[in-house]
Formats: structure tokens, sequence, C-alpha cells
């Protein structure tokens, strides 16, 4: 039962990232983006990775989706004529990819690869100021750091547009 | 001590965007300053900065770094070549705001650089890679141009296949390990009965290095990003973040984490061999000074990959002496390329000819970089392949330490090519009152080139010191 869970959850997350991808607007793209995070935020939570989860949830989630909105509330929407042209264009190139998957899944299940790994298990019991703080100091300030990267680029590339 | 080579960089960036006056002015002398203090404390590990007390700071930031000779290397290098970008971008940016943002993503590059170079944990490795390619895709299209962007476009693809492929492998080895650091995967892989997991978590974050070096067949990007690029960006991305964020990754990783073996020894100097051949081979064919150096980039970074791959402490050593040249040489011809694109106006080599006589000193480094690339005796490149092409005839590998020599031959017909066609003869009619470039290009153009001297001169001290020491890394 508990399995069967997880795979209707990964297959939303499968659907909420093709949606993500396909749509016709930048903003409901990360729209899309946020809903990818909010489902493997229930993921995470069901394999037992609360600090993992929350994480997910704030950032990814939340503070990635408003600095995504903020850099799309700078550019110019596409017209409807360019908006067909684009989708007209992703589905020839793109097509098949889909199957590849499908394909390659397939594949994949069908040689039932059985590791028998005794999978360590998540960090559960620390507080979150340790986790954080003491054992990841270094990735949150990283993290920290490629966001802050993330947000001078916006600055730069859209300067120009904005006072445009 | 060692997470003042990440912190400060990234201070000195909160500290330039505050909202004072005169902080952009600064912003120069900031950054330069503290390449070159980077520089200096690799150079002088007894000097009065590592007898501070920094007991205060020390509480603060409990980071697990490390640094050995091959690090020491890479931070030198590092600083060298930030330095060389923050000088030129001083020059080529036209306003503060534009100079400003142009340093603050530089700085942001160090931070990110030097943390690749010092951490032990492979996720931070993961982290501080990211921090560099994020910075990278920002400076590559700094000045929005449309063929910059779309090799930014490129790039950030690519760079996220990697990204995937190197998550994908580290997630597969905690199966294992139970962590992250370098110390616990590398036991967990080696005492591992799962032998298939170990194989494909090791090939998968191999081809994702791969990527990021930009070697043959993953190479897709990286000649647009080179040659798109504004000209201190280009320096930046072929001198050090390229090498970096994968030929480094790539020498750490294997000697830390995988351990070295015979079979991924075996890929390695396959990868090296086939991306010198097709490098050689493409920067033959090329019209372009920019793109004809990126492809030399993809060749030479093979002659590290196939040294390295060898397996040998020498072959190590050749391969690390060899990424030291190839920071310095490589850098140099690109800041020639600026110069001439400067002054010129184009870097198509069939409108160029005849320079050497309107920019003497372009074109003087130019042979002296080109010449040293090729393995030109007494310059660091010659003395570097001949290490490389030793360690492999040592070690059995006769096949590619032929191919190694012939490659040279080919190294030496472009880069030939490319003085007789850009240097020599008489001036075309349009380049008559070209001039030599501004200080901008010409201070980093001296600078480079007496590294390139001096090198070549005194590489025993080198290879003793610096070299033999760092290739140690595989035991």
């Amino acid at each position: 039962m508990n399995m069967t869970l997880d795979i209707v959850i990964l297959l939303a997350l499968i659907l909420a990232a093709l949606w993500t991808v396909m749509t016709r607007s930048l903003l409901r793209s990360a729209i899309g983006l946020a809903l990818v995070s909010a489902i493997l935020t229930i993921l995470l939570f069901r394999f037992d990775s609360p600090l993992a989860a929350v994480f997910e949830l704030s950032v990814c989630s939340g503070l990635i989706s408003v600095v995504f909105i903020s850099t799309i509330s700078l550019t110019e929407p596409m017209t409807m004529k360019e908006v067909i042209k684009h989708m007209k264009d992703r589905l020839t190139r793109f097509w098949y990819l889909p199957f590849i998957v499908v394909i390659v899944g397939t594949a994949l299940s069908l040689l039932d690869i059985r590791l028998n790994i005794k999978v360590p298990p998540a960090e559960t019991q620390k507080d979150v100021r340790e986790v954080l703080w003491n054992m990841r100091q270094l990735d949150l300030i990283g993290q920290v750091t490629i966001l802050l990267a993330g947000v001078f680029g916006v600055a730069i590339l859209f300067k120009e547009g904005r006072k445009k | 001590m060692l997470y003042l080579f990440i912190i400060v960089p990234l201070f000195i960036l909160m500290f330039l965007n505050l909202p004072f006056r005169g902080l952009k002015r600064a912003a120069f002398w900031l950054a330069a300053a503290l390449c070159l203090f980077q520089m200096f404390l690799v150079l002088f590990p007894d000097s009065f900065f590592w007898k501070l007390d920094f007991a205060w700071l020390d509480h603060l930031f409990k980071f697990d770094l490390a640094i050995d000779g091959l690090g020491e290397i890479m931070l030198f290098c590092i600083g060298l070549v930030v330095f060389i970008s923050v000088f030129m971008g001083r020059y080529i940016n036209a306003d503060a705001d534009e100079k400003l943002n142009f340093f603050s993503l530089l700085l942001i590059a160090l931070a990110g650089l030097n943390g690749i170079v010092l951490v032990k944990d492979v996720f931070s490795l993961y982290v501080f890679i990211e921090i560099t390619s994020v910075s990278s895709f920002m400076l590559i299209s700094f000045y929005k141009r449309r063929e910059a962007l779309e090799a930014t476009f490129k790039y950030l693809i690519l760079s996220a296949i990697a990204t995937i492929l190197m998550l994908a492998s580290i997630s597969l080895i905690i199966l294992i390990s139970g962590g992250t650091s370098f110390s616990l995967m590398h036991e967990a892989i080696r005492n591992s009965p799962h032998d298939f997991l170990g194989i494909f978590a090791i090939g998968m974050f191999l081809s994702g290095l791969f990527i990021k070096a930009g070697l043959v067949p993953f190479h897709g990007w990286l000649v647009d990003a080179y040659s798109s690029a504004p000209s201190a960006v280009s320096v930046f991305l072929a001198g050090i973040a390229t090498k970096a964020m994968g030929i480094y990754t790539l020498m750490r990783v294997t000697s830390a984490i995988f351990g070295f073996s015979i079979p991924i020894g075996n890929v390695l100097m396959l990868i090296g061999a086939v991306s010198i051949i097709i490098g050689a081979l493409d920067a033959l064919a090329q019209n372009d000074f920019k793109r004809m150096l990126a492809y030399s980039s993809i060749s030479q970074m093979g002659y590290i990959v196939l040294g390295f791959g060898c397996g040998t402490a020498l072959g190590v050593a050749g391969a690390v002496f060899h990424l030291f040249n190839h920071t310095i040489f490589k850098s140099l011809l690109f800041v020639n390329s600026a110069a001439l694109k400067i002054q010129t106006g184009t870097s198509r080599m069939d409108k160029l000819g005849g320079l050497a006589r309107k920019m003497p000193l372009t074109a003087v480094s130019s042979l002296l970089a080109g010449l040293s690339t090729a393995g030109i005796p007494p310059l660091p490149g010659f003395w570097s392949k001949l290490i490389i092409i030793i360690a492999l005839w040592g070690s059995g590998h006769y096949a590619y330490a032929v191919i190694a020599v012939l490659a040279s031959l080919i190294t030496l017909a472009y880069i030939i090519s490319m003085q007789r066609r850009v240097f020599f003869g008489e001036p075309a009619g349009e380049m008559e009152n070209v001039k030599e470039a501004s200080p901008g290009v010409i201070l980093p153009t001296l600078l480079l080139t007496l590294i390139v001297i001096v090198s070549g001169l005194f590489f025993p001290f080198i290879l003793e010191n610096f070299a033999l020491p760092a290739g140690m890394i595989i035991k």
C-alpha cells in the first residue's frame, strides 16, 4: 500500500515536471516548479527526512519561486503567435523523449536489479540548528552564495530591460 | 584559517555592494589586492599571516578544509587568473556600475574556486562547483550579446546534465557509505561488495566531470562559451574555471574517493588521447583566433588527463606541471586575443596580417605562448609534455606516447599558421592605423610572459618543489 502511494506521488511529480516544461507561460512554469518542490517535500516526509523536506519546501518551493517570479516580472511576455510557434517547434523536436523514458524505465524494471543494500537511516533525531550550522555549515553558506550569484545575475541581465 | 579563502571574498563582495559613496572606486583595488594576497600566501607559507591568531573566527566557522601540494598550485593559479581578469575588467568595462557588477561576479567565482580546492566533502565540492558555474554563466552573458547568451544557454544545459550525473552518482555512493566525506566514501567504495553499483556511480561522476572539463566527446559547449564570452571572461574560463571544475576535481575525486585503478586510468588515457587529437585537428581548421584557442585548450587538457591517467607519480607530476603551464600560456594567448579584438575590431585571422610591426609586444608574447603550447624547448610547455611522454613510455603506454608526440606537431602547425596569418607579412590596408593595446591588456601580457619565461628557465625548481610533491596524490 505504502509502495503504491509512493509510486502515485512519483507519477504526480513527473506530471508536474512535464507541465512545468511544456506550459506556455513562464509564470505557469515557475508555479509548476514550486508544485514539483511541494510534491517532493511530501516524498521526503514519507521517507523520514523531515529536515530535507522542510529545506526543500522553504528554499526551493518558497524562496526560489519568489526569485523566478520576480525575474519573470522583468521580462516581456511572448505574443500568441510566438507561443504557438514555440509549442510546435518543441513538439517536433522532442516528441520522442517520453518514449525513450518509458523504454528505459521498462528495461530497467525488467532487469530486476537487487543490490541488497541497507540504506543508512536519515538524520531525524538531530536538532535542525545542529545539522545546518554545525554539520553542514559550509554547504549552507555555499547555497546562500549560489542564490546570491543568481540574484546578481538577474540584476545584471535584466537591469537594462527594466530601464527601457 | 583556510576558511578565509572562502569567507573573505564573500565579505568583500557584501562590503562593496553597501550603498556608500566611493565604494565603487575601491572595488578594483580590493578585488585585485585580494587576489595578489592569495598568491602571496601560497608562495610564502611561513609568512606572518599564518601565525596570526583568529580564535574567535575559528569558533564561528567550523569548516572541514584541507590543502596539499596540488591545492597550493591551484590556489596560486586561481589568484593569478582572477587577478588578470579583474585587471582587464577595469579597463574594458565602461562605467562604474558595470565594473562593480563584474568584480562582484568574479569575487563570487573566486570563493567558489577556492572552495572547490579546499573542501574534503563531496557534497560541498558539488556546491562550490555550482557557485563557480552560476557565476560563469553570468560572466559569459555579461554584455547580453546574442551569441554569448546562446553560448551560455548551451553551457547551462550541458552543465545541468553534468550536475544530474554527479548528484546521482553521489546519491548512489551514499547508499553504501552513509556519508559524504572523501575518506568515508573512499573506504566504502574500497570495501563494498557491490562492484556494479560502484562502477556505475564512478562512471556517472566521471562523465559529469568530462562535461565540466569540456573533453571530447563532451565538448559541445566549450568552444562557443570561450569564443563568445567577453575577453576578460575568456581568460577566466580558459585559464582556471574549466580546469578547477573539471580537471582538478577529476584528479581529486579519482585519488581521494574512487582510488586510482587500471580501468579508470585506461578510460582517462583514452579520453585524453581523443581530446588531444580532435582538439588539435579542429584548431588547425579554424579561422577565428578565439575559436582556435578554444580547440587548442581541449587538446592541451587532453594532455593533462593523459598524463594523469598514466597513474605513475611522474605522470601525475607531469599532468600537474602541464596544468600550471597551460593556465599561464593559455591565459596569455587569450589576453593577446583581447588585444587583437580591441585594437582591430575582429578576431578573424583572414582579416588580420602584418601586426608584428604595429603590436610588437603582443606578437612576441603570442609567439612565446604559442611555442610553449606546441612544446618547443626551453619553454615550460616542452618540459611538462616531455615529462608526460617519458611517464607514458616508462609505464609501457607506447601508443599514447607516440600520439602525444605527433599531436605536438599538429599543435606547432596551427600555432605557426596563426602567427603567420596574424602577425607576419605586410599589414592589410585597414590595419595601417593599429597601435599596441592599452595598459589594461599590456600589463597582464607582460606579467604572464615573464612567468612563461621564468617557469621555462627554472623548471627544475618548479618540478622539484611543486609538481613532484603534488604528483604524490596517487598513493
